[in-house]
């Protein structure tokens, strides 16, 4: 076996390039190292100037998503193993501006999480002397997939709609919408409907199923936006059959 | 979009950040993304097929000459070669179809979520007898 | 995505006939398909003859079967046609044409095939 291994890296200077391109480094191949090996040994050895993001290299953090062979995937978490001895490319994740070589710019995406409500909702508090809200495990059970997500942004990378149409929610955000919806202790869901149930959230997806593929938690977010589908639809049956029922 | 978080103006339209443009042929790029295309594209043999039978009960209802007529029209090997296209797509419809309505119903009894195959494999089982059913009523001496 | 009601409040209704013609359309298409227009004329099996399809036609359940198993599957190819258009070819100034063609279009074959069937004798 090569004792080493051929990575290519897209690279982009926002001072000096117009447009991305591809640089070779040659790494020591090693059967225990993962994609995010290979970039710490080149930007140790070779090439200081490598730019991307991690922090955990265990699969938890979600800052190291990148493009591998075209792929959304955890750096981290992809060996170079299952590539060698072919080389390897490595991209910035796709459907997001790139700010510097690996790294891309999660504005948006951080923006469209905010506008989910991402947090428990009660109609009214209770004071903190009466304790908690209580769950059983069937009721942490019916939004636990949902809560997994690490915000790696592996899903918005995959999802064409998203990279079609920018102002898409997109899978993680409606996931975590429906994370918090089937909370037995959120009282939100009527607040997050009007936000959820636009041709931009859950009308705009076309149920591709290339988020739930490529998600590392496996959240499935395409179950999450189709469920959510079925709530708002029979949502406005109800209101249509008696819209007396109040909203 | 706008936002309501303060995000210094510049960031929107950063000049520096680069943007690429989605091309016109992103479905032709990966297989999953053709793959889904193709089942999408579905839905036009689906199309054709109602045409094809709207076209067959108003020949019916014209009488005898033009029913003959429709059935030759069937016969021309144009048709029947779009005819069998129309059938794989149709076929690989049906496919799609139950697979991806056993994952967008989440199924709960007594707790826990009913796994996607006990759904799909009583649609696929039910699709099986409709067929036969349909089949023995149009073709029963 | 900002939270304002939703001024298209016809989606949920699009998105349930959709859904219900895909599983018409998953359900009963293929094996008509197969007869009508491969078998029969192949010879494989025998054609449905006038007076058998005057008979059938005759059962109001059959033409209402024949109604619903050309209405619905149309606004299900509406619906996947229209965002296949949408996200295929980038021509989201178009939406507002395309959506009115695609229903429009569904509209008009569920109004034929229920005039068919409803004067028929
Ligand atoms: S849903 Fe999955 S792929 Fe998407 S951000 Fe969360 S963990 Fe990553
Ligand atoms: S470095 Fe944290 S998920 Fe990969």
């Amino acid at each position: 076996m090569a004792d080493t291994i051929k990575l290519e890296i897209s690279r982009y200077s926002p001072e000096t390039d117009a447009a991305p391109h591809f640089q070779s480094f040659e790494v020591p191949f090693r059967r225990d190292w993962v994609v995010l090996d290979a970039l710490n040994y080149i930007k140790d050895k070779q090439d200081g100037s490598l730019t991307y993001r991690w922090s955990c290299r265990m699969g938890i953090c979600g800052s190291c998503g990148m493009l591998v062979n075209g792929e959304p995937k955890l750096t981290c978490a992809t060996f170079l193993a299952d590539y060698a001895p072919a080389s390897i490319r490595v991209e910035p994740l796709r459907n997001f501006p790139i700010v510097r070589d690996l790294v891309i710019a999660m504005n948006d995406f951080m923006r469209k999480f905010q506008k989910m409500k991402p947090w428990l909702i009660r109609k009214e508090e209770k004071p903190v002397s009466e304790g908690e809200y209580l769950q059983t495990p069937e009721q942490l059970d019916a939004y636990k997939q949902f809560s997994m997500c690490i915000n790696c942004m592996l899903c918005y990378a995959a999802c064409p709609v998203y990279g079609l149409d920018p102002l898409f929610a997109g899978p993680a955000a409606i996931a975590l919408a429906q994370r918090y919806n089937l909370d037995s202790r959120d009282q939100g869901a009527k607040d997050r409907f009007p936000v959820l149930s636009q041709h931009d959230a859950i009308w705009g997806c076309t149920f591709v199923g290339e988020c739930t593929r490529v998600c590392p938690k496996h959240v499935d977010p395409a179950g999450a936006i189709q469920q959510y589908k079925l709530t708002a639809a029979l949502d406005w049956v109800k209101s249509v059959v008696m819209p007396w029922g109040g909203k | 979009m706008k936002s309501s978080v303060a995000t210094p103006p510049y960031t929107l339209n950063h000049p520096r950040w680069y943007r690429k443009r989605v091309s016109t042929y992103w479905w032709l790029l990966r297989w999953e993304y053709l793959r889904f295309v193709l089942r999408e594209i579905s839905s036009v043999f689906v199309a054709w097929f109602v045409v094809l039978t709207i076209v067959q009960i108003y020949a019916v209802s014209r009488g005898p000459d033009a029913y003959a007529e429709f059935q030759d029209f069937l016969k021309n090997p144009f048709v029947l070669a779009l005819n069998v296209i129309s059938f794989f797509f149709v076929v690989f419809h049906s496919i799609t179809w139950f697979n991806l309505s056993a994952r967008a119903m989440a199924i709960r009894i007594g707790g826990k979520r009913v796994p996607g195959f006990l759904i799909s494999g009583p649609n696929f089982a039910a699709w099986l007898v409709i067929s036969a059913l349909i089949a023995w009523l149009l073709l029963r001496e | 995505m900002d939270a304002q009601p939703t001024k298209l409040r016809i989606e949920p209704l699009l998105w349930l006939l959709f859904s219900a013609g895909g599983g018409v359309a998953a359900f009963f298409i293929p094996i008509h398909l197969f007869i009508l227009g491969i078998a029969a004329p192949l010879g494989l099996t025998k054609a449905t003859d006038y007076a058998s399809a005057t008979a059938f036609l005759a059962f109001p359940i059959v033409r209402f079967y024949l109604f619903v198993l050309c209405s619905l599957p149309l606004f299900h190819a509406a619906h996947r046609i229209r965002y296949t258009l949408y996200d295929g070819l980038q021509i989201k100034h178009l939406n507002e044409v395309i959506a009115a063609c695609c229903y429009g279009g569904a509209v008009l074959g569920t109004v034929i095939a229920g005039y068919l069937l409803w004067s028929f004798q």
